[in-house]
């Protein structure tokens, strides 16, 4: 065994499912803009929820990008290159999204709202689908030939795994959403989004358990299995707190949830990183794809001081602005002044 | 159809394009925290008020730097895999390094600031913005970084034909990193200054226009104040906002060319050794001597470039900026070619990923029009900002503007010239690069035999029409967004400091009910 790989293949898990946790509740707020929000103030009350901490959100994504190609390289290589459509459309819905999120208030019309409200929406939509193809497609695999690259066009890549994967992570933002939505507001909107949750759970997270089951059945690794018993487990207490009003622990059971998944998924693909659907002798594992112990030795080091750095000051930042918001607490909108 | 045309393309429209919003960032970012920090200590209204409005500006710009940023890391493995595998082990890291311990840092205290008014105590506040633009200034160092290497492979050794780094402290301490992160940082406050210079001039215009200041017999300037539903932002505060903003933008250019000028001329010294087809090609030097063109016409693109003629040139002067004395000679192209062809081979290497381009010829001089026009665009108009602000600075010694409208549109347009300045610089060093994506280093410290050439770089397995489809979507996705994003400026900057204060004219309900939980900034 490899151990600065494994260490390294760890970090990346962690930093993927520190993504799916963080922005995934921004990228399901995105979503409600449209489909849970009634009017302009509901929408601006959704929005602030996630406003000062979206973007650091995000840059776990960019992290868990950047750590893919320092740490594997072939991996990022392979992944990006074969998946360059999907990547693309990622692309697009970040860039909209987050443009959607600085401009929609920047003028105060209404027409300039809704088409920033639609920005924000689909973006959200699209970039967790795609992300969540992505990273099925990590644990089912690519028609990857012996240099690592796709074989087969533009669409190759497809698999009902990728739409499972797609689905998984856009129902698991709209679960988390939910449960974020009513530990942060207060007021009507508090209910309507732990109703939508407690309505919705099994159906939202049904595609997540799915794709871990679907990972297990390829490889039964005893570890795996029981992480996903902690995972129902945990979505049935998420699901029963959340009943009782107790939305922090129902948002914590949500985390744990979240860890059971990805523990068992990442888990049991391990050593494998990119899977090739066309000769196993092709697919990409934690030894053959990473960089030199010298570049992994250094990158830990980099870690070891920089992932506590980031967690305290993110904590922090959720501490800050830990109160709950209701209607009230936003300001009126305003409209800029002629110009002169 | 090759992919790799198609796929250069993409990526040197979307780095410039990305490039438009980083130096505003840069450049824009201490002067707002320089602001913030005023206020804090004085607690004069002026300065909360360049604070907001400068700040406002500061975000529309900002978020789009984020949003096409994520693009450039993405590219390296869409559409350039076989570079991403040769230079992983090297090239990842900074780039992991400017996520983790850059780019969080600036992402998350920004947020902070943005919401923190009134939440957070005054100095911790303050503190954030401070930590966040630190961030986007080590930020651009790591990127730098990982550009230098590419222009300067260091620290690594060839392990199964692919560099493998061996000394983290010379890929971070890249002679060439370190010249060209402060050339940038220079160049960002150019910018910078030049925007404040600019937008300040419009306003203190638009005030002599209207009436509000007007000059005495002494050329002594006498603040007025308008009253009406604009009041608030007409006021006598109203005029230090925009004085002092016009005054310290002007400095910071003119400063900020010294600097420019400083790094410029010992990045150039170090390409002459590190990259010497490029300076070569950026002077149109074909044949080698001492001579600087400041002027040469003829057929830049004809490959033996006998029909370049100089029409103005200064003796001994390409010598000095090589190598800094007056009669060492400078290798033109002509001598440069057989010296790449002997040490770099004249192929593509015959691998089959390389697919149709193995084996094929590499033209060593790059597209010479490009390199001789943009490294005269970049000194050109990087000197015209320099000297327009040096100018303002003397007009607008007593303490305003002239009422000529002509003024008042070239003060304006000046904030494009460093902007046009720093595309050119890119340009030009990375096409001045080509035929190379890593371009190998024939000067001592440079590493034998680490090198890759750009057409052996492209994804082997990607497609034409997939490039070609990103391409034009991401080409019309930034063209649309560059017209909502200056049109969002625009009407930013036409509402003044008021479209970043809505209290100035909006006064709140006193029968309001009083609520301490309102959030001071919300979306």
């Amino acid at each position: 065994m490899e151990f600065l790989p494994t260490v390294w293949f760890i970090l990346i898990a962690v930093l993927w499912t520190g993504y799916l946790f963080l922005e995934g509740f921004d990228l399901g707020v995105g979503m409600f803009m449209k489909l849970v929000a009634r009017n302009e103030q509901e929408r601006r009350l959704l929005l602030n929820t996630i406003g000062p901490v979206w973007d650091g959100n995000e840059v776990w994504l960019i992290t868990a990008a950047g750590a893919t190609f320092a740490a594997f390289p072939l991996w990022y290589a392979s992944l990006f290159s074969g998946l360059y459509l999907p990547m693309l459309l990622v692309l697009l819905a970040l860039i909209f999204r987050a443009v959607s999120i600085e401009y929609r208030g920047k003028i105060n019309s209404s027409s300039w709202r809704a088409r920033w409200d639609w920005g924000l929406s689909l973006g959200s939509l699209f970039a967790a689908f795609g992300v969540g193809m992505a990273l099925a497609i990590t644990t089912t695999g690519l028609p990857l030939n012996a240099n690592g690259d796709r074989v087969g066009g533009p669409f190759s890549w497809f698999s009902w795994y990728a739409v499972l994967g797609g689905l998984a992570v856009v129902g698991f933002c709209l679960a988390h959403a939910a449960f974020f939505i009513s530990l942060k507001t207060d007021g009507e909107m508090r209910h309507r989004a732990r109703g939508f949750a407690l309505r919705l759970l099994p159906l939202l997270l049904l595609p997540l358990i799915g794709w871990a089951v679907a990972v297990q059945l390829q490889s039964g690794k005893p570890a795996g299995l029981a992480l996903i018993v902690v995972a129902v487990a945990a979505a049935a207490i998420c699901w029963a707190r959340s009943r009782a009003g107790r939305e922090g622990q129902a948002f914590a059971a949500q985390a744990i949830f979240l860890l059971g998944v990805t523990g068992s998924i990442f888990s049991n693909v391990y050593p494998v990183v990119l899977p090739s659907t066309l000769d196993p002798a092709n697919s990409l594992t934690v030894g053959s794809a990473a960089a030199s112990d010298y570049t992994l030795g250094l990158m830990s080091i980099v870690a070891c001081f920089g992932v506590p750095l980031v967690l305290a000051y993110q904590s922090w930042t959720y501490w800050v602005f830990r109160k709950r918001l209701k209607i009230e607490s936003i300001p009126e909108p305003h409209s800029l002044p002629a110009a002169v | 159809m090759d992919p790799l045309e198609i796929a250069r393309w993409q990526f040197g429209i979307t780095t410039v394009y990305h490039f438009w919003m980083v130096p505003l960032t840069i450049g824009l970012g201490p002067i707002v925290a320089l602001f913030n920090t005023l206020w804090v200590r004085t607690a004069k209204e002026q300065y909360l008020r360049m604070t907001k409005f400068w700040g406002k500006l500061y975000l529309i710009n900002f978020i789009l730097g984020v949003a096409t940023g994520i693009v450039q890391e993405f590219q390296f493995g869409m559409a350039w895999s076989e570079y991403s595998r040769f230079v992983g082990d090297v090239f990842g890291a900074p780039l992991a390094m400017e996520a983790l311990l850059a780019f969080f840092i600036e992402s998350t205290f920004l947020g902070l600031w943005i919401f923190g008014w009134k939440r957070l105590p005054a100095r911790i506040h303050l503190a954030c913005l401070w930590i966040a633009v630190i961030g986007s200034v080590v930020s651009a160092y790591f990127i730098i970084v990982a550009n230098s290497w590419m222009q300067h492979p260091v620290g690594v050794t060839m392990v199964d034909g692919r560099p493998q780094m061996t000394d983290a402290w010379a890929v971070f301490t890249n002679n060439t990193a370190l010249v060209a992160f402060s050339h940038t940082i220079v160049g960002s406050l150019a910018v910078g200054g030049a925007f404040l210079l600019g937008i300040a001039w419009f306003h203190l215009w638009r005030r002599r226009q209207t009436g509000i200041d007007t000059v005495d017999d002494n050329g002594r300037v006498v603040v007025g104040e308008a009253g009406g539903d604009t009041g608030a932002n007409r006021d006598a505060c109203d005029y230090r906002v925009w004085f002092r903003s016009l005054r310290i933008g002007a400095w910071i250019a003119v400063i900020a060319f010294a600097g420019v000028a400083a790094t410029g001329d010992i990045q150039g010294k170090l390409m002459f050794e590190q990259q010497p087809m490029k300076m070569a090609s950026a002077e149109a030097a074909c044949h080698s001597g001492t001579s600087f063109s400041v002027l040469s016409v003829g057929d830049l693109g004809s490959k033996d470039c006998d029909d370049v003629t100089n029409i103005v040139e200064i003796h001994g002067l390409l010598s000095f900026l090589a190598h800094g004395d007056f009669s060492t000679e400078v290798k033109g192209v002509n001598d440069l070619i057989p010296e790449y062809e002997s040490a770099y081979g004249t192929t593509i290497p015959d691998d089959p990923k390389y697919g149709q381009r193995a084996g094929t010829t590499v033209d060593f001089v790059p597209v010479m029009e490009v390199t001789y026009w943009g490294f005269r665009l970049m000194i050109g108009f990087g000197a015209l900002a320099a000297f327009a602000a040096a100018v303002a600075l003397l007009i607008t010694r007593k303490g305003t503007v002239p009422k000529s409208k002509w003024l008042m549109r070239l003060a304006v347009l000046g904030i494009a010239a460093p902007f046009i300045a720093n595309s050119a610089g890119w340009i030009f060093t990375e096409m001045g690069r080509q035929p190379f994506v890593v371009a190998p280093n024939p000067d001592p410290s440079g590493v034998d035999g680490v090198f890759m050439f750009t057409a052996a770089a492209v994804s082997p397995g990607v497609s034409f029409a997939e490039v070609l489809v990103s391409l034009i979507v991401l080409t019309l996705v930034y063209g649309l967004l560059m017209v909502v994003e200056l049109k969002l400026l625009t009407r930013y900057v036409r509402s003044g400091v008021a479209s970043a204060m809505p209290e100035l004219v909006h006064q709140p309900d006193p029968d309001a009910k009083k609520d301490d939980d309102v959030l001071a900034f919300a979306y």
